[in-house]
């Protein structure tokens, strides 16, 4: 359970708001080209990072537009919003300790080692 | 080795009169040795039973469970503890009334009482599609012998009287699939069990380890990198339930899965008021009641990627209205505890029990919502998979290759609750 800043409404709660998965998969360019694996690749397989996540979001029952959104995983915290179409941003030093691991205050706590600006 | 003393009523007797002081550990906590015939990683319900049928049908004992955390730590010990097998699919119904079938001998053959309770599972119809869609998922149980009766209206009052089937409500009962010898057990029990099966065949259950890396040496598995150094092994089985992703993603095995929070809650302990499992697609609920008395309800994934082990208020809110428009009697019930749990859900709503492009490295994941009641069957055919290097006839279905020839088993309908 969190927020999230819609860039159009404001800060709203989540269960407002709809996941599309990963962001940034690629349609392929090729369609007819492609091996059945290439497909299952582009439909079915998902990184689904514990640490620093880039996913789609919907405001579905507010606005109804589409954003990105960058999320740790791990602690829920969310630590930038973009809109669609731009390239990824580069945010570094949130991931978990150990592959594995807990963030060093615990699991779905604020991550310590972020700092936002 | 000292083998573990058999549990009894004399064993009870003698040790009640010395104030319970004198029973033995249930199972060793050895340090890891340097090579082993095969590892499993996670040491929950599914990488136990794995670890107890490699020694036990296949003669491999020399083998280590690794666990990051404590065993039955992660989803055993945080689900709802439903065991059923009318599932729609040939291919799922035989994995999962094989599972079925070692429930009702398990106690006996642990020496260790999982309370497996026969209590029956019901799965209420609201809808006329809920009916047309139960009733076909009751066909298809009967053509693969595995008993399901329908219930009218009526005899769902009768055979759960506390059940409120006014057809004034929003969502009507209509009827329901009822299989009796589905039912209930004791989750911590399944784990602890198989865990003092595994660990007298000479199987190492190291806890508190967390394995950091996967060694692979030209496409073959040679070892791990773990908290407690690096062991070998030409064998590993993972079975990491909510983090196989992140498993996979150290050899770059790409996997179909996304891992969402579920989230369960139990009430105070009271009386005994429903005998049975009573699940609901639509309103989406499943209510039973432990043995301590408590009401075990179950919710819903929330809709996205976490790992933080607890889920949004809302879904506990829907659920909790769902209940109690079903069993208005249970509307002052305090809920006394609530938590979430990491599920690995596959876009089929299948499991994945695997080998990989990886030689030696399978996989066992992708149960997401509903892994309990497969437990001890997940186990038997994994342990097939890894000590021939080909599958189990039962889970020859339920590779990763599927997801690239379009065999998908697709179970979201008798996955019994849409998540």
């Amino acid at each position: 359970m969190f927020l999230i800043n819609c860039p159009y409404c404001g800060e709203r709660e989540q269960v407002e708001f709809n996941c599309g998965g990963e962001a940034h998969i690629a349609r392929p360019k090729n369609p007819p080209d492609l091996s059945d694996d290439q497909w299952a690749d582009y439909l079915f397989m998902r990184k689904n990072i514990k640490g620093v996540q880039f996913e789609r979001w919907n405001h579905s029952s507010g606005c109804r537009r589409w954003f990105n959104i960058v999320r740790n995983t791990a602690t829920d915290e969310i630590l930038k919003i973009y809109n669609m179409g731009e390239s990824p941003p580069n945010i570094n030093g949130d991931d978990p300790n150990t592959p594995s691991g807990e963030p060093n205050i615990g699991s779905g706590n604020i991550s310590s080692t972020f700092n936002k600006k | 080795m000292k083998k573990p003393k058999k549990y009894s009523i004399f064993s009870l007797v003698k040790n009640a009169l010395t104030y319970h002081e004198n029973w033995q550990p249930v199972w060793r906590s050895p340090e890891p040795k340097k090579k082993y015939d095969a590892i499993i990683i996670g040491g929950g319900g599914h990488g136990l039973t794995t670890a107890y049928y490699l020694a036990k049908n296949h003669g491999i004992n020399n083998i280590a469970v690794i666990e990051k955390g404590w065993i039955g730590g992660g989803n055993t010990g945080r689900n709802t503890t439903i065991i059923r097998s009318n599932y729609l699919w040939d291919q799922s119904a035989g994995l999962y009334e094989h599972a079925l079938k070692l429930w009702e001998g398990m106690s006996q053959e642990l020496n260790y009482n999982v309370m497996f309770s026969q209590r029956g599972v019901m799965n209420v119809a609201h809808t006329l599609h809920d009916v047309r869609e139960l009733k076909r998922r009751w066909h298809a149980n009967r053509l693969n012998d595995i008993d399901c009766e329908w219930l009218s209206t009526n005899e769902v009052k009768k055979f759960c009287p506390v059940i409120n089937t006014s057809p004034k409500i929003r969502y009507p009962v209509l009827g329901a699939t009822l299989q009796r010898r589905a039912g209930t057990a004791r989750h911590d029990a399944v784990a602890w069990g198989y865990a003092r099966g595994a660990d007298a065949m000479g199987v190492d259950i190291i806890q508190n380890c967390e394995v950091t890396n996967i060694n692979v040496v030209n496409g073959k598995v040679t070892g791990i990198e773990t908290t407690k150094g690096t062991i070998q092994s030409n064998k590993i089985g993972v079975v990491a339930a909510g983090h196989s992703s992140v498993i996979a993603n150290m050899v770059n095995i790409r996997l179909p899965l996304e891992s969402r929070p579920l989230q369960a809650l139990v009430s105070e302990p009271v009386k005994p008021i429903i005998d049975t499992v009573v699940m609901s697609n639509t309103i989406h609920a499943y209510v039973s009641q432990s043995d301590k008395g408590e009401l075990v309800i179950g919710a819903g994934t929330d809709g996205y990627c976490s790992y933080t082990q607890r889920g949004g208020f809302n879904i506990v809110e829907d659920t909790i209205s769902a209940v109690v428009e079903l069993f208005p009697l249970f509307s002052r019930m305090k809920m006394l505890r609530h938590w979430g749990g990491i599920v690995d859900i596959c876009p089929d709503a299948s499991p994945i029990v695997s080998k990989t492009h990886i030689n030696g490295l399978y996989f066992n994941c992708g149960w997401g919502t509903g892994g309990f009641k497969a437990t001890p069957g997940s186990g038997w055919v994994f342990a097939h998979t890894i000590a021939n290097d080909e599958p189990h006839e039962l889970n020859a279905p339920f590779t990763i290759n599927r997801f690239s020839s379009g065999e998908l088993v697709d179970e979201h309908g008798a996955a019994a609750v849409a998540h």
